[in-house]
């Protein structure tokens, strides 16, 4: 060993003569440690190759199916597939809930967390309002719609819904299911707001304050059009759950695949009314619902996947404006999914 | 100054209204649960009977000979939620660990920036194109291939075996959880202080082992909070279960052997969507509700583990 070595001195600045290889081999390794190594990678490649398989898999079976007649026709019941008309309507319906849903979960996230960040006493109810909001995320898809139904047919919400001639309320509407979507969707935008009110620089609510700027104001002006980028993210987090989701709709809305106003007020009529989403579609369609028309199923399955997809892809560039500008970016997809899992 | 005080009230009423809500939530789920508890006792969450004889007893408003009309006994559906949660969860934990290693440590560049959209694209799939896949693709696979006519005929006395079984749902609800697990656990392993790795380099210890030692050791309580919030997905995943899981109240026997994983479940989210038309039948909506009172705890529990769980976190500096 002592032959290798160089003379004292021939070195000239230390560490320039080692050339150290980029990677460790593992052929040094025993052999247990290769194991785990190789399995690292076979689990890397299963997973891309899952998340491929996926999308090939509805995108030949989505575009077989899909024509473009389904996007204008109804459903209509027919226990024939080529009669049994298009998702006109749901995609209405969805459309509806998402717009909904974040209506009144926006306003209402920003603002709690506004308060939650901003204000937040006495201290004791605001852990009390946080650690609610986190349960809220954690509370299964089923209950909360189950919930909503007990809630919405209640006599003096009848309202939203339709009565029966005996006077019993419905409680089935899109009414009550974007409620109770936007119960779902507001941990999602409350914790997106509170992570983008948390890196704001305490010079600029400083500065607003020098100016005499009370706190309300210093919300309104400075804060939240600063944060517009992370409530954006929140906001889209938010529809892509509304848009995914299945139990609420099923047990909220979807007992009929055409949307059926109440009444004959245009706008508010359909709101009372029931329907459908691509979600309710494709399972009410699929073996497991009363439709079994599967091509439709696909059909729609691909565009709810397109849909979701193109959220999930607003999300990255969202999320990936804001870390731009904290300068690091490496994972930064996986970073915003551990963010907002938390949250859920 | 008196502005400043009414936005502060405002938006403060406002959060107060999200505490108000649990509260609704819990009194109300709880309020028409309690007959069926009260009824059954504690013999509520024991075996006896089919449940799907039951409940079709209390829709048909026809009891069963001996028992009142809201003679009900659980156990299938809770065995379900705890076969199909556990086995998905278990597999959901090996496969996100080593991902997550993979995704720090191993994975070059352009591995990572695939895999990074990839696991994104993994947790947004709806359940239902899921639930789709695995009815339409999965379940008939298994039927055809992977399940014998023997072994059909061998449990065909109890249950017919589909394809739609615990096998299919626990494989399919691992790849739904997979996602934020591997975010999770991938987020702690990068915060793991450098110096600590390189210090067990230093000692001459291999890649592997110091991961082993060193980086998932750190991680731990980041693995463990992974694992609550991910089993509180799997126990409220409805809508994907009801479609693949055979979606029949049995309660499948493991001392069955290989046959087991093709044995039909209903865990209990999916046993509400699909009893869902029946909410107008008062003593099964009673009963219906007092499934969604046991989910309900056990989100409540696992939101308090998770919360439990998260707390050494702060301590590394991760945001939780």
């Amino acid at each position: 060993m002592a032959t290798s070595q160089p003379p004292v001195g021939t070195l000239a600045p230390a560490g320039l003569a080692v050339v150290r290889p980029r990677r460790q081999s593992t052929a040094s390794w025993p052999l247990i440690d290769r194991v785990g190594y190789w399995l690292c990678w076979a689990t890397g490649i299963a997973l891309c190759a899952i998340a491929l398989g996926i999308v090939l898999f509805m995108l030949i079976k989505g575009i077989s199916y899909l024509q473009p007649s389904l996007f204008v026709h109804s459903p209509s019941p027919s226990v024939r597939q080529s009669e049994a008309g298009g998702f006109f309507d749901p995609i209405l319906g969805t459309f509806i809930l998402t717009a909904l849903g974040i209506a009144i979960a926006a306003p209402a996230g920003v603002a709690i967390a506004a308060w939650l960040s901003e204000y937040a006493r006495p201290r004791a109810l605001a852990r009390a309002v946080e650690s609610a909001i986190e349960m809220i995320g954690g509370v299964p898809s089923v209950v909360l719609a189950i919930f909503g139904l007990l809630v919405f047919s209640q006599g003096f919400l009848g309202f939203l819904s339709q009565r029966a001639a005996n006077g019993a309320v419905y409680g089935r509407s899109f009414f009550g299911a974007g409620v109770i979507m936007a119960v779902l969707a507001l941990p999602l935008i409350v914790g997106a707001t509170r992570e983008g009110l948390a890196q704001v620089p305490d010079h600029m609510r400083e500065a607003a304050y020098a100016l005499g700027k009370t706190r309300a104001s210093c919300i309104r002006h400075v804060l939240l059009p600063a944060i517009r980028p992370s409530i954006a993210s929140g906001v889209v987090l938010g529809m892509g759950r509304i848009v995914g989701d299945t139990a609420i709709v099923t047990i909220l809305v979807g007992v009929t695949l055409q949307n059926e106003a109440v009444g004959n007020v245009p706008v508010i009529g359909t709101l009372r009314g029931t329907g459908s989403t691509l979600t309710s579609y494709v399972y009410t369609n699929s073996p497991a619902g009363e439709g079994n028309a599967p091509q439709k199923a696909y059909a729609a399955a691909f565009v709810l996947l397109m849909i979701v997809l193109l959220l999930n892809a607003l999300v990255t560039r969202l999320t990936g404006a804001n870390e731009r500008t904290g300068g690091r970016r490496r994972l930064a997809g996986l970073r915003a999914l551990a963010r907002s899992a938390w949250t859920r | 100054m008196r502005t400043d005080q009414r936005a502060e009230r405002a938006l403060g009423a406002l959060a107060v209204i999200v505490l108000l809500l649990i509260a609704a939530m819990a009194v109300t789920v709880f309020g028409k649960a309690w007959p069926s508890f009260s009824h059954n006792g504690l013999s509520w969450f024991g075996s006896g009977g089919d449940v799907d004889t039951q409940l079709r007893a209390m829709e048909q408003a026809s009891p069963l000979a001996g028992h009142s009309l809201y003679y009900f006994r659980a156990w299938p559906l809770l065995w379900g939620t705890l076969v199909t949660t556990v086995l998905a969860v278990v597999i959901a934990l090996v496969v996100s660990i080593l991902a997550a290693v993979f995704l720090t440590e191993f994975a070059p560049a352009t591995m990572r920036r695939t895999l990074d959209p990839v696991i994104r694209l993994l947790a947004a799939v709806p359940s239902v194109i899921y639930g789709l896949i695995g009815i339409l693709a999965i379940a008939p696979y298994i039927n055809d291939h992977l399940i014998s006519n023997a072994r059909k005929a061998s449990v065909g006395y109890v249950v017919q075996l589909n394809g739609a079984d615990v096998a299919t749902a626990t494989v399919i609800l691992a790849v739904m959880i997979t996602p934020i697990m591997v975010a999770l656990i991938a987020a702690a392993l990068a915060t793991v202080p450098r110096s600590w790795r390189e210090g067990s380099a230093a000692l001459g210890v291999n890649r592997w082992r110091t991961i082993i030692r060193v980086s998932l050791r750190t991680a731990r309580p980041a693995i463990v909070a992974a694992t609550v919030l991910a089993t509180a997905r799997a126990l409220g995943e409805a809508i994907m279960l009801s479609m693949v899981s055979g979606g029949r109240g049995f309660a499948a026997n493991p001392l069955d052997g290989i046959t087991f994983l093709f044995e039909p479940v209903r865990p209990l989210a999916a046993t509400i969507v699909q009893n869902a038309e029946g909410l107008t039948i008062p003593v099964l909506a009673h009963t219906i509700y007092a499934v969604a009172a046991v989910l309900l705890v056990s989100a409540a529990m696992l939101s308090l583990a998770g919360w439990a769980a998260k707390q050494p976190l702060k301590r590394y500096g991760i945001r939780a």
